[in-house]
């Protein structure tokens, strides 16, 4: 194991590198280019043995993977914002297909107005698509979680899309020593590539993808709701087997000083690290706070969250993402896991757009003195 | 169509992925409109434009030979009687 100073654009790239896929069909886009251009000379110097396709769009790179991951390669792609935008109808056909295609996503604000900065709508733009999304709070779980991704996508119960979503800009961009295990450990962890059906297996020719009526249709989209109740255990299997390698532990949720805290904060990405100083600062002070950070938000673990908050008087959520006409999504997700427990609950949307929140800010969220949507100029329009 | 059972979502094969020799043989002949080919093999001069223009091949092959209209799939299109130079095929009522 050595540690290096990478950025979490970089930390994705040298994971790829050690996973060693073999097709990454894929398009640049800003913040996800570095994860594709520091792989791609990674792979230029000989690192990798993999296929790099350089497709003409984000709809060809997913729609590549498609493909090559059912044809029996192991396939990797990355994006961003609008290039997920693009690849958004493909994603929704891989879950369907079945294609273990692992994405790195670095999160950036949908336009418009156009923006390269870092928010959640892009995750949320395909939040029932039917594919895995998994956030991290910064580059050495990014890298982390790239594994973890690669078994997950590949479990034969769970053989859906993964997305490895990491803010943009704000981790993707920002250098931090990161922890890479010897390529070795890798590679024995990783195992090889085992899908049921390879379209190149000639000997074994199949039908994929075939036409379903409204007598078929329901029971198929079925199959990707059980594989993702699948998935919520496997999450927490292969965080468990990972953690032998690399002394970290990923899984559904993070409970951040939950014993004893009255009010918690829930959130999703790099935010939570900012959240921690805050929630040690106001603990020292004797406020009764703590944070539950949602890692993995496709499949969402509702049971966890419930138990996670069952001792909380109040759960104050933040969305890096809105909704206009609606409550926030991850406010949705929360209200609806804690609906009958009389709990109190409110949704703050923050952050929109690369928009900071500074651990100013969190105290002001804390403690109640801010509106719905915070940080945000003149007198909001409450639906 | 009639007497399938349908399958249960566990039942499926993942994906609905459709391996060789279990995809469902449905009788789609069971739909033709009242007139079914039959083909005069002494008139029958093994041109093959009837199997080459079939859009659902249902002429049957003994080699190179025509061998018979499989009437399970054939839908009575008449195009088979339509091509044929020499008239082997007539459409007849069912």
């Amino acid at each position: 194991m050595i540690t290096r100073l990478l950025t979490g654009g970089e930390a994705v790239a040298h994971a790829m590198r050690q996973i060693d896929p073999d097709v990454v069909p894929v398009y640049p886009i800003t913040p996800q280019t570095p994860i594709i251009q520091t792989f791609a000379k990674l792979v230029a110097d000989g690192g990798a043995h993999t296929q790099i396709v350089n497709v003409e769009s984000e709809h060809s790179a997913m729609s590549a993977a498609v493909g090559s991951a059912l044809a029996g390669a192991r396939t990797i792609t990355a994006t961003s914002s609008q290039g997920l935008a693009l690849m958004a109808e493909i994603v929704y056909i891989a879950a369907a297909m079945r294609a273990p295609v692992v994405v790195a996503l670095g999160n950036r604000a949908l336009s418009g107005p156009i923006n390269i900065h870092c928010d959640h709508s892009d995750s949320m733009l395909i939040r029932d698509s039917g594919a895995i999304q998994l956030f991290v709070e910064n580059a050495q779980e990014a890298y982390d979680v790239m594994l973890l991704a690669t078994r997950l996508a590949e479990r034969p119960d769970v053989l859906l899309p993964v997305f490895v979503c990491q803010d943009g800009f704000t981790i993707t961009h920002s250098a931090e020593p990161v922890r890479l295990l010897d390529d070795d450990d890798v590679h024995a962890w990783i195992g090889a590539y085992e899908i049921p059906f390879p379209l190149l297996d000639t000997a074994h020719p199949t039908t994929q993808g075939p036409f379903a009526m409204p007598d078929y249709y329901y029971e198929l989209r079925h199959q990707q709701v059980d594989a993702m109740a699948h998935a919520l255990d496997a999450i927490e299997e292969l965080g468990a087997e990972l953690e032998q390698l690399n002394g970290r532990r990923y899984g559904l949720v993070e409970e951040y000083r939950l014993d004893g805290a009255e009010h918690v904060l829930v959130c999703m990405g790099s935010t939570a690290g900012t959240a921690k100083d805050v929630v040690d600062q106001l603990r020292d002070e004797g406020e009764p706070v703590g944070l539950l950070r949602i890692c993995s938000y496709r499949p969402f673990p509702e049971a966890r969250v419930r138990d996670a908050l069952a001792s909380a008087d109040e759960v104050i959520v933040l969305d890096r993402a809105d909704a206009p006409g609606a409550r926030g999504p991850l406010a949705t997700e929360l209200a609806a896991a804690l609906y009958g427990s009389g709990m109190e609950l409110r949704g703050h949307v923050y952050g929109l757009g690369g928009r900071e929140l500074h651990p100013d800010d969190l105290r002001e969220i804390f403690a109640g003195d801010v509106g719905r949507f915070v940080g945000l100029r003149g007198a909001a329009c409450l639906v | 169509m009639s007497g399938l059972t349908l399958k249960t979502w566990q039942e499926l094969p993942t994906a609905g992925v459709v391996t060789r020799h279990e995809e469902l043989r449905p009788r789609t002949g069971a739909y033709r409109t009242g007139l079914r080919p039959e083909a005069d093999l002494t008139a029958c001069v093994d041109c093959l434009l009837c199997w080459l223009y079939c859009p659902d091949n249902a002429v049957l092959l003994d080699g190179t030979a025509f061998a018979g209209i499989d009437l399970e799939v054939c839908k009575g299109c008449e195009i088979c009687a339509e091509v044929c130079p020499t008239g082997a095929i007539e459409m007849v009522a069912e």
